[in-house]
């Protein structure tokens, strides 16, 4: 029997095994997690944070997961080393366990800004959370309270939802960033500034431009520019490192991650990896999305549902999960409106936490930043996604729905206009009702059927009734 | 309803422009009054000696039934019992399949019971929201919006539909994305802290599966698939948390994964706490005339009177005792599969028109064409019965008697308001004397009293149990089944102390989104999605002969947005070509702002190259074998 090995369960291991059993119930698997408990979602701890949600809730399988679908579950255990040659891994335990193919989802491990004090023999100080774990919750969870200062380290996508999260657990937030506007990666400086102003309005302060210089235990930090920010809790969230030492150590290609064709292989045709820990051109890491799109293809290859699934790359699309805050930014958003080649629309009312821009080519959606307008950011992904031709009217686009048009006049109406949708009667067939003589709303229903269907155009009809009357001449 | 001199008049609920024009088809000049045998007019004996020889010539398995989900409970019940007893076929299904049956399989699954609204009608008035999943209520039934006046309503239609326009929230995915949507519902109602814990924990059984799918569906995550925001979904579970009622409709059932849908919207309402309590609930709207009885008493494949399964040796031991019989068939073919049944010598059609209103309608026309025999009993020539070996001129609403189980589960008396024109005979009487020719004289009454007076006894102990209702009873008071005795008051509200399965609570059935089987890509960009409009029903082989009806809306046509039609070279007014891997239909163009870019709709009740169900795509359903009427790939030409 085949053996597939998964070191990793978290939400791409997790994935995948789901989706090699799903394509076949007999291959023999074996998933290696470090962890203690089982797969989570790491994309709702921000919700955790924000006590909306619990841990248990975002677990992704329940313990008799790997009971009830025959799957070899090692948990709160390591891989020591791979040795490709005799095609085994060996555990933390001890145990060598043989692979026809291994997958190396081993996801990534947070990025520590070179502070003075915040790591301790290699680890992080105490009063100093990583926000990457479920673990990391729940020791946010237990140590933040009401009325606390705390500091975020890192004002990027997942520094900005643990920082939303705890303002609204009523802690007093301080976000340190390092360049002059929040989420470089994703936003202009204008959507960066105004998001800033959005969130300041909920409570949380920024200190841009700003790097840590040193951690203070149970005071807080001290910036480069010598000026203090107050913290008793710090909250790590300045970007990740893909989780690459067993690749490196076995031999394999790693550059920034460990790199992966098409069909996620590593340079050991062997080895595959997918998730955070993988380096493919077609993406950044970080997000769910590739991983679950990258699962789906290899467990297609592995279990030979399609031999020939290829993957291309995932079009990214940021979308902020911070209560109160709608913000999404897509595709290339550093284009400026002047720019010859692209269509570039730009809307800003930072007074109400507005920020709109949208670049166009070919009249397709190339980018966009949208704060504010949670109609037009649904509308615009949806236009990227799928590659629709934007709409003509761009400015309706831009600012999301659209307003709905003024009831118009009955005066106004053409006589064509059929006011009673159930029977088919217009306008023309009510007046000529009324001029023989159906002058009120029996009468009327009477004569044409107006109103007796459903009855929504009742309103109407009343309307057309009185602009008919106040039209009659007045006896003198 | 009634009819006073041949003219129609409302009931208290009212009523649209089809009811009003309804009594034009009684004296219609194209109303069918005498038997066809290939073309030609003959008597009532020769046609049924013809069709009773032919079929004796077949084994029973190569005569199939088609039934319809308009045909009395009476009729309904006759169909199956002479195509199990007479025919000895287990070849019968019904258009029904097409309608109800994704929402009966969920509603099974989760509830053990399947009755449209397990509450009356009426209560829908007292709420504090409505939501409406794939539901076009203004269009397809204008006087149920009548008990939609009090409650706030949530319409989820990939058309700004009329009702749409009605409605407080109108959420607007993509075609064939309806299930992620009730997943991020489900999500959003986890999350807001919405759910009824105490209700899941003492009445339900399977949330956390349920709820490790949702997990994957949040709100973000579900606005990327549907197009629905992620601030309209928190809006509308806000709506939702309370008294309120969620309704599902053809728009989330015509799926390949119609019964998952269904099951998420389920899911939905059970983690809000609304089913089983007054004031709250899940139900699914209804399509057809007696789309419910229809669905009850044995003209589905794998159905019984009763609602009894046919698998169920208990279940075939009471249906055989009371029909005195010492066997039956098994189940059967679904309805796409029994008309496309390539080792189907004869089908007999009653009460339905599949060569407009089945999937990939050119495919069961070339089929039809290949049959040995094909028999049709209708009242006007339609689309079918024009393709017929033999058509039978059967009776109407207004010229029988019979009973109907509307959407609340509530048996209704239809009274004989008219007699039929000389020379048409009830369908009733049609199968006796098919019955009575194959060797089988006893057992098929053309009474509809006589008949409903056996249904009871066949219906009784079953889920939908019928044995308490009598014809003088419906006429005094309001009935809902399951009426296990004659002294028992009906059952208005269902599973108010237990829910219908063995152990008496609900299941959480753990779903998840799987996008339209046939996604759009370069060749076919475009999503076409199909529906009703006001003026029409069904494959509108009644309505298209009503002139009224057919001066309000006279042709095919098709809805886009003005944009979609000027990137195809096309402007309102012009033909158009719609084309699928299946077909092409010639159609108007209308254009309409409201529209998706990337989304065409069209009505189905239009005949030759205007039908629709040229395009259809036919993947069915794993559970229910419903057809996926509601998405299918298209491209748009020049005609």
């Amino acid at each position: 029997m085949r053996r597939i090995v998964i070191v990793g369960y978290g939400m791409a291991g997790a994935r995948l095994a789901d989706e090699v059993r799903r394509r076949d119930p007999g291959v023999h698997l074996t998933v290696v997690g470090a962890e203690p408990h089982a797969a989570y979602n790491r994309v709702l701890l921000s919700t955790v944070v924000a006590g909306s949600m619990t841990p248990e809730s975002t677990r992704l399988h329940d313990d008799d997961w790997a009971e009830r679908h025959d799957i070899d579950l090692r948990l709160g255990c390591g891989v020591e080393e791979i040795d490709r040659a005799a095609r085994t891994v060996r555990l933390t335990s001890g145990e060598e366990v043989g692979y026809d193919a291994l997958v190396l989802a081993t996801g990534s491990t947070p990025w520590v800004p070179p502070a003075e004090g915040l790591l301790e023999d290699g680890a992080l100080a105490p009063g100093v959370v990583a926000f990457r774990t479920l673990d990391d919750c729940a020791q946010i969870e237990a140590k933040a309270a009401k009325g606390m200062p705390v500091a975020v380290l890192g004002g990027g996508l997942l520094g900005i939802e643990a920082a939303r999260g705890l303002a609204g657990r009523g802690c007093l937030v301080t976000v340190v960033h390092p360049v002059g506007h929040l989420m470089e990666r994703q936003l202009d400086p204008g959507a960066g500034t105004v998001l800033a102003r959005t969130l300041g309005r909920l409570g949380i302060e920024f200190r841009l431009n700003s790097l840590a210089a040193k951690y203070l235990p149970g005071d807080g930090l001290v910036l480069d520019d010598g000026s203090h920010v107050p913290a008793e809790l710090v909250v790590v969230s300045a970007g990740v490192r893909a989780e690459t030492s067993l690749a490196v150590a076995a031999g394999l290609t790693v550059d920034r991650g460990i790199v992966v064709d098409d069909a996620l292989r590593t340079s050991d045709p062997r080895v595959h990896a997918i998730g955070d820990c993988a380096q493919h051109p077609g993406t950044v890491s970080g997000l769910v999305q590739p991983a679950w799109d990258q699962a789906a293809v290899l467990a297609d290859r592995l279990t030979g549902a399609d031999p020939a699934a290829r993957y291309r790359g995932t079009s990214v699309v940021t979308r902020l999960k911070a209560r109160d805050v709608d913000l999404a930014a897509l595709g290339d958003v550093h284009t400026d409106v002047d720019c010859p080649d692209s269509e570039v629309l730009c809307f800003q009312e930072p007074s109400r936490g507005r920020y709109a821009k949208l670049v166009l080519r070919d009249d397709r959606v190339a980018g966009a930043i949208v704060l504010g307008a949670p109609d037009a950011a649904a509308t615009i992904t949806q236009l990227y996604d799928r590659g629709i031709p934007a709409p003509t009217d761009r400015l309706a686009l831009l600012l999301g729905r659209a307003l709905p048009a003024e009831a118009a006049s009955p005066a106004d109406l053409p006589s064509s206009a059929v006011i009673c949708r159930c029977n088919t009667v217009s306008k023309g067939q009510i007046v000529s009702a009324w001029r023989a003589g159906a002058e009120s709303l029996p009468q009327l229903a009477e004569a044409t059927r107006a109103t007796t269907g459903c009855g929504g155009c009742k309103d109407a009809v009343c309307g057309l009734l009185d602009w008919l009357g106040a039209s009659q001449p007045q006896p003198a | 309803m009634s009819v006073i001199d041949g003219q129609v008049a409302p009931g208290p609920g009212g009523l649209c422009q089809k009811g009003w024009t309804a009594g034009e088809l009684l004296r219609h000049p194209g109303r069918l009054t005498t038997p066809l045998l290939h073309g030609e007019p003959v008597s009532w004996d020769d046609a049924l000696d013809f069709v009773a020889a032919r079929i004796r010539s077949y084994e029973p398995d190569e005569v199939a039934v088609f039934g319809g989900g308009g045909l009395t409970n009476e009729k309904a019940y006759a169909l199956g019992k002479f195509a199990r007893v007479a025919l000895k076929t287990s070849q019968i299904d019904y258009n029904g399949r097409f309608c109800m049956s994704s929402a009966a399989a969920a509603g099974n699954k989760a509830f053990g019971l399947d009755r449209g609204l397990p509450f009356p009608l009426t209560d829908l008035k007292t709420a504090d929201a409505v939501l409406l999943a794939g539901s076009n209520p203004a269009e397809t039934m204008p006087p149920f919006l009548r008990h939609l006046e009090g409650p706030r309503l949530i319409v989820i239609d990939p058309r700004r539909t009329p009702t749409a326009e009605r409605a407080t929230l109108h959420l607007q995915p993509a075609p064939g994305t309806d299930l992620a949507l009730a997943l991020g519902l489900l999500h959003t109602a986890v999350v807001e802290g919405l759910v009824d814990k105490e209700y899941i924990a003492e009445r339900t059984t399977g949330f956390d599966d349920a709820w490790r799918v949702a997990a994957q569906w949040w709100p973000e995550q579900t606005e990327r698939v549907t197009g629905v925001s992620a601030a309209d979904q928190r809006a509308a579970v806000e709506l939702l948390a309370g008294r309120s009622y969620i309704l599902t409709g053809r728009g989330s059932e015509q799926h390949a994964s119609g019964t998952d849908t269904v099951s998420a919207f389920i899911n939905l309402a059970l983690a809000l706490g609304l089913p089983g309590r007054e004031g709250s609930g899940y139900g699914c709207l209804t399509g057809q005339g007696n789309g419910q009885g229809g669905r009850e008493h044995g003209q589905k494949a794998d159905q019984l009177p009763g609602y009894r399964k046919i698998d169920d040796p208990a279940a075939r031991r009471h249906v055989m005792d009371v029909w005195g019989v010492s066997e039956l068939p098994g189940p059967g073919r679904s309805a796409y599969e029994l008309l496309m049944a390539d080792d189907v010598k004869a089908m007999l059609v009653f009460g339905s028109n599949p060569v407009v209103s089945a999937p990939r309608a050119a495919g069961v026309a070339d089929r039809f064409k290949a049959l040995d025999l094909l028999v049709v009993a209708d009242f006007v020539l339609s689309e079918t019965a024009a393709m017929a070996d033999v058509v039978f001129p059967v009776t109407q609403w207004a010229e029988e008697d019979g009973t109907m189980t509307n959407l609340e589960g509530r048996v209704i008396r239809r009274r004989k308001a008219l007699d039929p024109p000389p020379g048409v005979r009830s369908d009733l009487e049609l199968l006796n004397g098919l019955a009575t020719r194959l060797g089988v004289p006893a057992g098929f009454p053309v009474v509809p009293r006589e008949v409903f007076e056996e249904l009871r006894r066949a219906s009784a102990g079953g889920l939908a149990d019928y044995s308490g209702i009598t014809y003088d009873r419906l006429d005094a008071e309001r009935l809902h089944w399951p009426v296990p005795s004659t002294g028992h008051p009906g059952t208005p509200r269902l599973f108010l102390d237990r829910f219908a399965h063995a152990d008496g609570l609900a299941r959480f059935v753990p779903v998840d989104h799987r996008g339209p089987a046939e996604p759009p890509d370069a060749e076919f960009p475009l999503q076409a999605t199909t529906g009703r409009v006001l003026q029409h029903y069904q494959s509108g082989a009644q309505t298209r002969r009503i002139g009224e009806l057919m001066k309000a809306v006279p042709e095919m046509y098709v809805e886009m947005h003005p944009d979609t039609a000027a990137r195809a070279g096309l402007e309102a007014g012009s033909l158009a070509h719609v084309v699928s891997r299946r077909g092409r239909v010639t159609a108007a163009v209308r254009c309409v702002p409201s529209m998706r870019a990337d989304a065409v709709f069209l009505p189905f009740h239009f005949p030759g190259d205007g039908r629709a169900n040229l395009l259809t795509n036919p993947a069915l359903d794993p559970t229910s074998r419903m057809p996926e009427f509601k998405v299918c790939a298209v491209r748009l030409e020049r005609a």
